[in-house]
């Protein structure tokens, strides 16, 4: 069971929070334009990725708010928690540019 | 003396304390200090049970947590405990145990013929005879489980409660042996918080059942000062008793403490408490578990572990037997030898597997005459209900074969010993990796992943000065990890240390013949898998230990096969040929390690503390009125009000024709109520509804469709315009939650850029719903700010005065197809209002209703219920509700609706069923037939969501989803039961007032 840091109130159980899937995905501006391909793509398909994974968080049973989370999904490390709409602290930026090099 | 194989002197017993108990019927006396285990053994028992599958006659094995023979059922009654290991029960006053899997018992078992049959029932027998034809296996099954069964499960509610605790450490130190005591010594002198737990009821691990000395005194008089020290130290908490089972992610690590007098009473406390505790650091000082040696008939009672047989005499003071013959491939089994000498029991001969062993304990056995047999086996052990002698042969270099004449040796306890396994399986838990030592042939901790420690016999440190040194080491390591940073000038203990030679490496031990021909070589006791079985699976393509396992079922009883896995991992190694089990790979270690009882799972989570219970202001009301309960989400909602002898079927019938025919009241406070504020209130509606809100004037309803991004049906309800800038949605009662929480989600990750507040109003309004003709006459009492007339308040409007002079929004809505109004009151006014109309509706015939009412009255207009007539899978226009989606706004689920497969002509959609026979009531979920045919497998066309006896039409009715439902209207369907087959008309799904004549009146 992990312990997350909540951005809003700090560190808690894991039984406080409920994980939202993989973050960083944005909803289509216009649906129409899209093939249903397409569409299927951003509905359905989700990086299932072992090591760095960047996923949204609710703090459910507490302030309710959602906020971001990087985890090693190997190790369960938490890499760092960052904010809606924030893009991720530049260390693990760095690690999956490093990533995408390889 | 207690027991006829009691020594006279030593061990860490009471013999004062006389502790009576029986076995099998069979009363006898142990000591205070005694296992049930050690107390058996000191009075001759050796036959304590049969095996899993042949029915062998098994006796005990080992002396702790390995234990694969030993199992019982302790007590009977309420508190009883299938499968306890009898290694790890305290002996209490007036025990009772019965032996498991054995009729009438274990010295004459009905079920002993099937180690006749041996031959007819290899690995994966059960899947390979009884797969055809298939749907006679529930019957195999039932033969079966009887056959091959283990302890039963007690029958009536456990009667002691258990609890749950929350703890932080800088340290948490898993072991009291000499490694954990020396880690937990370290990280309190150097100021952290620590917790050091053990399984046994006294620290000291395995040096309580050793003759061995630190600091040159007996090494329990260390164990006594260490722990009087931690006990001493202000943070510093010692659990004894207390098994960690799990070790989680972040530290998290899950400990089960028994508190109880025994092991089946709480006394006056909580039977058993599960700690769960988070640590900044963990030292694993789990210590080892022995291997025995796999040969001939290695499972007759009396063939027991080397260690095993030690503690029994050191720490139990019992003698296995009166002549023990020891078996081994390594040092540590001349231990053994040595202290059942010195404690007078007779030791004919040590057989070692190696040619020439000259470390310094055989070479001490040696010289006090023990008769040490080198390079030699076991190739048979005589007495089936337990040993009488072995037979020993020479052993060829190789390994694989026996040469020469069998000399036999008569003796009743065979002592093997295999080597040490490191106890990694907490460090597996945690996701660190097990690596294979090739040279001494076991697995050791390898890489972890979280903040911890293996130490000594754990990580593979076997002598007692290395013990020591490095849980002196990892404790204060892991304590300034922690932060914890004091200076210690204490002198650390110190041991002796013994040479100890290499062993030598045979997983399996030949015998004169192919093994398994007349002899059986045993991997996991517990499940009776041999040698063979895994050959095998090997054989049968089975190349992985996971799957392997799964079809022998090696390592899957009580025990874990903690006594085997690893001989089983070699032996499939050695099948495949590959060199060593470190290539066959590991399986993963799951928690728990040892079980744990639901009770202490659940905690106190259980009877009416199991779930929260959410009341209305009237719950008290009802329940005066007799009302029955039906649970919906958490909440108790009247499900129908019987009067005396009234049932269930005549209640409904007279709750509908009241509501149809003149005016029922329906307490509605459990309807889902969401305030939503804000200048952006109404484009957030107009994203997260299939329909418009644009132009919803203040005090007007509007019904809404809530879809997913997958076009499906989410929820629905009514939401009400307050203000251009205020909306009050209501949800289905079971969805509340979920809706709020969805409005959250887009508002806060993909649209903040929304100007608006959305909260949870569900407990803030009680609502009394009243329905029928006569609820506006009824109503007309208790306002008089509010116009009633249906011009001035038009249905689907709400509006706000005082009712019963309580301030009210009162909205014309109606899910019974009535004339109706929800009354809203502040909560705290609701019992009030309610009393006071029940009162003034009596000469109207007023009348509380239930659930039950409302769904039928509900289904007769065909109105759905999301969750019931929908199910993740239907679409708006399934449900004949395309009159809901906008064509001119983008929403949640727009897109998704235009998919070629949401577009089909065939997808189930939403119709009405009217049994040809009127008294007939179609149960819900049924599947419905085009034909009445009756060859499988018959097509499925539809399934039943709704079904119910109508008193308004006389009729039982039904809603159901049927593929192409609309253009079918008319046709006859049918519904397969068990016992008959139903025909029903396809029709319209609204039933009663098609045209909303009554809704608008």
């Amino acid at each position: 069971m992990f312990v997350i840091h909540c951005p809003y109130c700090g560190e808690r159980e894991e039984t406080e929070f409920h994980q939202g899937g993989e973050a960083h995905i944005e909803r289509p501006k216009d649906p129409d334009k899209l093939t249903d391909e397409e569409w299927a793509d951003y509905l359905f398909m989700r990086k299932n990725s072992k090591g760095l994974f960047l996923e949204r968080w609710v703090h459910r049973h507490g302030c309710r708010r959602w906020f971001n989370v990087a985890r090693d999904t190997h190790t369960n490390e938490i890499l760092a928690v960052y904010e809606m709409g924030k893009e991720p602290p530049r260390a693990v930026a760095q690690k999956i540019a490093a990533k995408v090099k390889k | 003396m207690s027991g006829r194989n009691r020594l006279p002197e030593g061990g860490l017993i009471d013999r004062d304390q006389r502790l009576s108990f029986s076995f099998n019927g069979r009363r006898m006396v142990g000591c205070e200090g005694d296992t049930l285990a050690s107390a058996l053994m000191a009075n001759g028992v050796r036959l304590v049970g049969r095996s899993f599958k042949y029915h062998r006659p098994r006796g005990i094995f080992a002396a702790g947590v390995e234990e694969p023979n030993a199992l019982v059922q302790l007590e009977s009654g309420a508190r009883t405990l299938p499968n306890q290991q009898a290694t790890r029960v305290a002996l209490y006053d007036g025990l009772e145990a019965e032996s498991i899997n054995c009729w009438p018992g274990p010295e004459i078992d009905v079920m002993g013929v099937m180690g006749w049959f041996h031959r007819l029932i290899p690995a994966g027998f059960y899947y390979k005879t009884f797969m055809w034809p298939s749907p006679a296996w529930p019957l195999y099954e039932h033969f079966i489980r009887k056959a091959a069964g283990l302890g039963v499960a007690p029958d009536a509610p456990d009667p002691d409660h258990y609890d749950k605790m929350n703890a932080h450490c800088d340290v948490l130190v898993v072991g009291a042996g000499p490694a954990g005591l020396a880690a937990a010594l370290a990280a309190t002198r150097a100021g952290a918080r620590v917790i050091l737990a053990d399984d046994q009821d006294r620290p000291g691990g395995w040096l309580l059942n050793e003759r061995r000395e630190i600091d040159g005194k007996p090494a329990l008089e260390w164990v006594e000062k260490a722990l009087a020290e931690l006990m001493d130290a202000d943070d510093t908490r010692v659990l004894t008793r207390t098994t960690a089972f799990g070790y989680y992610d972040h530290n998290f690590m899950g400990l089960i403490e028994h508190r109880g007098p025994t092991q089946v009473d709480g006394g006056d406390t909580s039977r058993q408490r599960i700690w769960r505790v988070r640590a900044k650091q963990v030292v694993l000082a789990t210590g080892a578990i022995e291997r025995p040696l796999i040969f001939a008939d290695n499972d007759r009672p009396g063939v027991m572990l080397a260690g095993a047989v030690r503690a029994y005499a050191n720490r139990f003071a019992v003698k296995a037997g009166s002549r023990v013959c020891l078996f081994t491939n390594n040092d540590d089994a001349y231990r053994t030898a040595l202290d059942l000498k010195a404690a007078g029991v007779s030791v004919p001969a040590v057989i070692d597997l190696r040619r020439d062993p000259a470390g310094d304990l055989p070479t001490r056995a040696m010289a006090e005459g023990i008769d040490v047999i080198e390079g030699a086996a076991v190739t048979a052990v005589d007495g089936a209900r337990g040993v009488k002698g072995i037979e020993v042969m020479t052993l060829n270099d190789t390994g694989d074969g026996v040469t020469g004449k069998a000399r036999k040796i008569s003796c009743s306890v065979l002592a093997s010993s295999g080597g040490w396994n490191p106890a990694v399986h907490l460090h597996s838990h945690s996701g660190g990796k097990a690596t294979f030592d090739e040279e001494r042939g076991i697995f050791l901790p390898g890489d972890t992943l979280q903040a911890c420690r293996s130490v000594g016999a754990a990580a593979g440190t076997f002598d007692l000065s290395g013990c020591l040194d490095q849980g002196l080491d990892a404790g204060k390591q892991a304590a300034n990890a922690a932060g914890a940073r004091k200076q210690s000038r204490r002198k650390p203990p110190t041991a002796d240390v013994e040479d100890e030679a290499f062993a030598r490496l045979l997983w399996v031990v030949p015998t004169t013949g192919p093994t398994g021909r007349k002899s059986k070589h045993f991997l996991d006791q517990a499940h009776d898998v041999t040698v063979n079985d895994v050959q095998l699976a090997a054989r049968e393509g089975y190349q992985s230990i996971e799957h392997a396992k799964r079809y022998t079922t090696l390592g899957m009883a009580p025990d874990q096969g903690k006594t085997g896995n690893i001989q089983g991992m070699a032996v499939l190694g050695a099948a495949l040929g590959v060199e060593n089990p470190g290539q066959v790979g590991t399986t993963t270690f799951r928690p728990p390690f040892t079980p744990v009882t639901i009770g202490a799972l659940a905690g106190r989570d259980v009877g009416a503390l199991m779930d929260p219970v959410r009341m209305t202001p009237m719950h008290r009301w009802h329940e005066l009125a007799g009302a029955k309960w039906e649970d919906v989400g958490q909440w108790k909602r009247p499900w129908y009000y019987p009067k005396k002898r009234e049932t269930m079927h005549a209640a409904v019938a007279r709750e509908c024709l009241a509501v149809r025919g003149a005016v029922g009241i329906l307490d509605a406070t459990t309807l889902g109520k969401i305030d939503i504020q804000g200048p952006d209130a109404r484009t957030l509606l107009n994203r997260v509804y299939s329909n418009a809100w644009d132009k919803l004037a203040p005090n007007h309803c509007r019904y809404g469709l809530m879809l997913g991004e997958d076009g499906m049906i989410f929820d629905d309800g009514v939401t009400t315009c307050l203000a251009d800038d205020h909306f009050f949605m209501t949800t289905t009662s079971g969805n509340a939650a979920r809706v709020l929480e969805w409005l959250e989600e887009w508002l806060q990750t993909e649209w903040p850029e929304l100007q608006v507040y959305c909260t949870s109003v569900t407990e803030q309004w009680g609502n009394i719903t009243i329905c029928g003709p006569r609820a506006r006459d009824l109503l007309s009492e208790f306002t008089t700010d509010i116009d009633l007339s249906p011009d001035a308040f038009p249905f689907m409007t709400m509006r706000e005065g005082t009712v019963g002079g309580m301030p009210a929004r009162v909205f014309r809505v109606s899910f019974t197809g009535e004339l109706s109004f929800e009354i809203n009151v502040p909560a705290g006014y609701a019992m009030n209002l309610w009393s006071a109309l029940m009162n003034a509706g009596e000469k109207y015939g007023i009348t509380p209703f239930g659930t039950e009412t409302m769904h039928v009255l509900r289904a007769e207009k065909g109105y759905i219920i999301a969750g019931q007539e929908t199910d993740g899978t239907t679409t708006p226009d399934d449900v004949g509700m395309g009159w809901a989606v906008s064509k001119k706004k983008d929403f949640l689920g727009r897109r998704s609706l235009s998919r070629p497969d949401n577009q089909r002509q065939d997808r189930k959609q939403l119709v009405g069923l009217l049994p040809i026979d009127p008294e007939e009531v179609l149960p819900e979920g049924g599947q419905i037939t085009v034909d009445k045919q009756e060859i499988t497998p018959v097509p499925m066309i539809g399934h039943v969501t709704s079904s119910y006896y109508s008193p308004t039409l006389g009729c039982g009715f039904a809603l159901a989803l049927v593929k192409g439902g609309r253009a079918r209207h008319g046709e006859v369907v049918y519904v397969p039961l068990e016992d008959r087959i139903v025909a029903a008309t396809v029709t319209s799904p609204v039933f009663y007032d098609p045209d909303g004549e009554k809704l608008h009146a």
